[in-house]
């Protein structure tokens, strides 16, 4: 009786999963999803607990109550521009939780109780083969994605190199660490009884395999990397689910691992590359081929007063916000910019890249913390056609995203990838710390467009000093 | 080859529901706008924490005197709560600017 009761709740859990991402999806009800989903995994939880012959449910409680403190705190004093990294290490958490299931299983086989599994494999039939499979690939898979999330976390909080790390033959080592992985999860259905070592071995590898997995992809592809990673969470749920014959876990499990792995791949449309390029770090290691486009390389600076006076006595002015003004958490001082043009009777918009920020739609969630009104945030099919129009560009931080080599240079690495047209503005200012090159490692010919004008700077200070210099006018 | 087999044909209806799992967790999520991806990947990494169920079950088998499996199981049920907990706090906050935004 009670077992069935369980059964139901945990239908009832499933259904709310698949309606709270439902309504996650709309602007209008993604809070209410959110909860739905949550109340969803509430009811799980609680129902789990009634499960008939439960051992040490002092000590799984005690273990909630303490995980959901330290949750709560970090969820609370977290900054938004700190967003994607929290993220990562939350799933590499589950990441974690999933494969150290797999060894308290492993563990409880071949030192305690579990004696029909221990004579199971004495003599091994379809159900031996399905339970292992199942176990050796939450073993492998969560521990990828443990040590995988750690380093993309490291990777965007600075304590891993930002960059796209390499080393001799790399791609080599990888592919190889893989199959040596896959080679001994086949080789322990051979042996007769499993060996308990060769599954630490396996664990071991897997471990090392997430880290030199995203080593090799830079910083600015994290937010791919934790999206797929979080799909491959949602698997290790599922074959969890499988070892204990527990739908709410294997459906669960299932919905996140395709809706994630989707969520991949728009993620990787939206930059028009494809999830290979992105896994092999692709920018920097392709043929290198050169354009033979010839760019003009002088540059001309603006200084504060300048540029003050360009925005202020404009008609409308774009403003577009990428990954810089992220890193710098200038979308406060960007807001207090634009309420001042607007006091002046400037029309002021922001351009937003799909890709802009850390993660997808990241950007606007930035802004929305600093209480930039949604209306002004303009998709970018719909800013394109009002920049012959726009006075003023202002771009901050962004740079790959209006290089105009995406639409004109076929030889280009960025060639299709959609961009916002800066360039069909009257003026543009660019503020950017250096001359140096975006993500994708090439020469940005907006830069050297006459109508360009750079503002050398932190986009934090250079901004203030910009709103400094325009209520001086 | 004749295990396989076997087990395919066991688990028939298990592979029926998972076929059709995948295809809701994609249908799903196919039109959402691109605003929201960051608190949707949030929000599935929450859901991805649905693995605190087998924390606790695993935990539930365990011998009150196996203490090397009972520690591992007790990790996983705190990094699986973590996971859970702060997965949907996270999202909830982000998706709150959301929605003072559109009044």
């Amino acid at each position: 009786m009670l077992i069935q009761i369980i059964d139901i709740i945990y239908l009832i859990a499933v259904v709310l999963f698949v309606l709270g991402i439902k309504y996650m999806g709309h602007p209008d009800s993604a809070r209410k999803g959110n909860l739905w989903a949550a109340a969803g995994m509430a009811l799980a939880v609680l129902a789990t607990f009634f499960t008939p012959g439960l051992n040490n449910i002092a000590l799984s409680a005690a273990g909630i109550a303490l995980g959901s403190v330290v949750g709560m705190l970090m969820s609370n004093r977290v900054k938004m521009t700190d967003m994607p990294q929290m993220v990562s290490f939350f799933n590499g958490m589950g990441g974690a939780a999933a494969a150290l299931i797999a060894i308290a299983e492993v563990y409880g086989i071949y030192h305690g109780a579990d004696i029909g599994m221990a004579v199971l494999m004495l003599n091994p039939n379809s159900t031996f083969y399905f339970y292992f499979a199942a176990l050796l690939v939450s073993l492998v898979v969560g521990g990828v994605s443990f040590t995988g999330s750690i380093i993309a976390m490291g990777k965007l909080q600075g304590f891993v190199s930002g960059k796209s790390v390499r080393w001799p033959m790399q791609k080599l080592t990888n592919n190889g660490l893989l199959l040596l992985i896959a080679a001994l999860s086949v080789l322990f259905f051979f042996i007769g009884e499993g060996n308990e070592m060769l599954i630490y071995i396996i664990l071991l590898l897997s471990l090392l395999f997430g880290v030199l997995f995203v080593m090799p992809i830079g910083g600015a592809d994290m937010p791919v990397v934790i999206s797929l990673l979080n799909s491959f969470t949602g698997l290790t749920a599922a074959t969890t689910g499988l070892l204990f014959d527990n739908k709410v876990m294997l459906m669960g499990g299932v919905l996140v691992g395709s809706a994630g792995f989707l969520l991949t791949v728009l993620m990787c449309k939206a930059m028009n590359r494809s999830l290979v390029a992105v896994l092999l770090g692709a920018f920097n290691s392709g043929s290198g081929a050169a354009s033979d486009r010839e760019i003009d390389t002088t540059y001309r600076e603006i200084n504060l007063s300048d540029a003050s006076i360009l925005l202020a006595y404009a008609r409308k002015v774009v403003i577009i916000p990428g990954y810089g003004l992220a890193v710098a958490q200038a979308q406060h001082v960007v807001h207090e910019l634009e309420k001042l043009l607007e006091s002046k009777g400037v029309e002021v918009k922001y351009g937003i890249h799909p890709v802009a920020g850390r993660m997808p739609g990241h950007m606007n969630v930035l802004l929305a913390e600093s209480d930039v009104s949604y209306e002004k945030l303009i998709e970018m099919e719909k800013i394109n056609d009002d920049f012959p129009q726009t006075d003023v560009v202002v771009v901050i931080g962004a740079n790959d995203v209006v290089n105009p080599a995406a639409e004109l240079d076929p030889a280009s690495p960025i060639y299709g990838m959609p961009i916002l047209q800066a360039d069909r503005a009257q003026n543009i200012i660019v503020i950017k710390r250096s001359m140096g090159a975006g993500y994708a490692g090439i020469e940005n010919e907006l830069f050297y467009n006459p109508k360009t004008r750079m503002l050398f700077g932190d986009a934090k200070k250079a901004l203030s000093s910009l709103v400094e210099a325009v209520k001086a006018l | 080859m004749e295990n396989l087999l076997a087990l395919i044909s066991e688990n028939l209806q298990l592979i029926y529901v998972l076929v059709l799992a995948v295809f809701v967790g994609v249908e799903v999520i196919s039109k959402v706008p691109q605003v929201l991806h960051t608190p949707l990947m949030s929000g599935s990494n929450a859901l991805s924490g649905v693995v605190i169920i087998g924390s606790i079950l695993v935990m539930g088998k365990t011998d009150p005197d196996n203490y090397v499996a009972l520690a591992l199981g007790f990790v996983a049920v705190v990094l699986a709560t973590l996971n859970v907990v702060g997965g949907f706090a996270v999202t909830d906050r982000m998706l709150d600017m959301f929605r003072k935004k559109k009044k």
